[in-house]
């Protein structure tokens, strides 16, 4: 976005308003004024995109916030006018306080633990080891999964009248099944499962990103001298920066919106110990039919995600302009 | 190659081996389980969780073969994975070639619109998604499902597909422009034809998000005729939940066309989400 488009026609935007259009014998054929063929491309080729995305994802947000302001089953029009009264009962209900701590909790275990791993998995497989390929392929493998599948696997897995999860309570010497039952114990059962499908996704990335690390900087700093941490933590490390920064972006903003996987292995239970902000939404909008009050919890994720996400572009990502996924390299 | 390794790497290999198989078994034990638990009765299962089916009961998977449940969901989901595909890829190419090769006002405002829409996840949009696709008649109907999965696609599909033709260098346009193309019959012709990597990689992130997608089935089809595999496993394991030997033999049938195109487009999907995330 910050590089200047290489099409001689394509300038800094604007060129358009020129008067537009010699006649037919004014076309000419270096392409360095706007002609009306292109302008009619021009609106047929966005079309498309921008009705779809103008009706289905901005509209949608726009109705959420209209109807976050009333107290409306969904039915009919809303009218019952409320102003804000959704938004100060969510903060005060614990049940959505308690949404926003799991999603916390969550998000630290996953930036703590899995993130972690995933960097260390990827560092190993990036070591000249008989059979990485097929280690790579085995690990990543469970992302390709949907998240209902492997909810469903791991309640079964776990289910404590079918032996496996006995076999694991033997094995661990406590009782594995209870820990999807037992409401100090699911969240971090929850958070296993994420990891189980997700870690692979991050390998993966961290892998792309080390085999782009040209070998001479590391054999450098070990002819320097470092050892293999140092050379890991003072040159491999810091140019890994946006892939990791990249990393904790995605997982923040994957977890504000956790729900297959909650939503089949506990809905959210024991007693809400579970419980993530889009299942509570879930509940209160399809099925207890309070659209209001679910559509305020959708546009306080929406907000949550959207802060979030500038903050973090302005104050992390710095340069980044064009959108969350499209780091091109580091700023420094 | 490993051959004339001194004792100390050859430990050092072997503690990474180990490392590796002991993670490895934790991804495959229990899709293991699952695989041979379907060959299970559920008395074999409360008694041998782990080991080889004895005797091999091969009923369950061929009960859900030869019912048609299981094909109706494979087939809702590959008609909306094809179907979801193919309007998302289409109308992002169109809108990318713009984005990368024209200059008007308000670009960059576009584009900054459509990257914004990477943050909205069907999560946040899913209820009044529901008004809406309720308000237009579209519930328990595929183009419900289609539709918003293409206009979710948008943003990440856009953005991968401008990088790409932004590298296309501007003589290709402008040799095409003197051979008498215009814009339409540049991207049809030469653009498209150029960018098949970049269209294979978008496929399949959007092919494997929508044979994955789970909330927005679920909110609209309430016709089981129109289920998609996620919603037929989730359903299949209520409707047995007792016998857990059948949900097993469901669970890993399910997993079989997921896994089958890993192993087709492992290359393009690994490709894709490191490369669209590296830019």
């Amino acid at each position: 976005m910050t590089t200047p488009s290489i099409l001689s026609n394509a300038g800094p935007g604007g060129r358009v308003t020129e008067p537009s259009g010699p006649g037919p014998g004014g076309v000419r054929r270096t392409g360095r004024r706007p002609r009306p063929g292109r302008r009619r491309a021009l609106a047929v080729f966005l079309a498309p995109s921008l009705v779809l995305f103008l009706l289905l994802v901005l509209t949608p947000i726009v109705v959420a916030g209209y109807a976050s302001l009333y107290k409306w089953n969904g039915f009919g029009l809303p009218e019952n006018f409320i102003g804000l009264d959704n938004y100060t009962r969510a903060f005060g209900d614990p049940v959505f306080r308690g949404d926003l701590w799991h999603g916390l909790v969550l998000i630290v275990l996953s930036l703590a633990v899995q993130l972690p791993v995933a960097m260390g998995l990827a560092m190993l497989l990036n070591q000249p080891l008989r059979g990485r390929a097929i280690y790579r392929v085995i690990f990543f493998a469970p992302y390709v999964l949907s998240e209902v599948t492997t909810a469903v696997l791991f309640n079964l897995v776990f289910s404590p009248n079918r032996g496996f999860g006995d076999a694991i309570s033997r094995f661990l010497g406590a009782d594995a099944g209870a820990v999807f039952a037992d409401p100090d114990t699911v969240l971090y059962a929850v958070f296993l499962v994420v990891s189980w499908k997700y870690f692979g996704l991050y390998m993966i990335l961290f892998l792309a990103a080390r085999q782009n690390i040209p070998k001479e900087l590391n054999e450098a700093a070990v002819t320097d001298g470092a050892s293999a941490w140092q050379a890991f933590r003072l040159v491999t490390l810091p140019l890994l920066g946006p892939t990791i920064r990249i990393s904790v972006f995605l997982s923040v903003i994957g977890t504000i919106q956790l729900f297959d996987m909650v939503w089949v292995l506990t809905g959210g239970g024991p007693i809400h110990a579970s419980e993530t902000m889009a299942v509570t939404m879930f509940q209160f909008g399809f099925r207890r039919f309070e659209v209001g009050y679910a559509s305020a919890i959708s546009i306080i994720m929406f907000l949550l995600s959207l802060v979030f996400a500038l903050i973090y572009q302005r104050v992390v990502l710095r340069r980044d302009t064009e959108g969350a996924l499209t780091v091109q390299g580091d700023q420094r | 190659m490993t051959t004339s390794a001194n004792p100390a790497q050859r430990g050092r290999r072997l503690l990474l081996h180990l490392v590796c198989i002991a993670v490895g078994a934790l991804i495959v034990v229990p899709v293991w389980f699952g695989v041979i638990g379907g060959f299970k009765d559920n008395g074999q299962l409360s008694t041998n969780p782990l080991g080889l089916p004895d005797p091999w009961v091969p009923g369950n998977y061929v009960e859900i073969f030869t019912a048609g449940v299981f094909w109706r969901n494979v087939g809702n989901s590959v008609l909306i994975a094809v179907a979801s595909t193919f309007v998302v890829v289409a109308a992002a190419a169109m809108a990318a070639y713009v984005f990368a090769r024209f200059a008007f006002r308000g670009r960059e405002f576009l584009v900054t619109i459509f990257a914004i829409g990477l943050m909205f996840p069907f999560a946040v949009a899913i209820l009044p998604l529901f008004i809406l696709l309720r308000g237009m008649g579209l519930l328990d109907n595929p183009l419900g499902v289609i539709l918003p999965q293409a206009a979710f696609g948008l943003p990440i599909t856009i953005i991968i597909l401008r990088q790409f033709f932004r590298s296309i260098p501007g003589e290709v346009e402008e040799a095409a422009t003197l051979d008498g193309c215009g814009p339409f019959g540049f991207f049809w012709r030469v653009l498209l034809p150029m960018a098949r990597p970049a269209l294979a990689t978008v496929s399949v992130l959007a092919l494997v998000s929508s044979w994955n997608n789970f909330m927005l089935p679920l909110v609209v089809f309430t016709d089981q005729s129109w289920w998609t595999l996620p919603l037929g496993v989730q359903a299949f394991q209520g409707q047995y939940s007792d016998d857990t030997a059948k949900v097993l033999a469901y669970v890993v049938l399910s997993m079989i066309p997921a896994l089958g195109f890993y192993a087709i487009a492992e290359r393009q999907l690994i490709g894709g989400l490191s490369g669209s995330v590296k830019g």
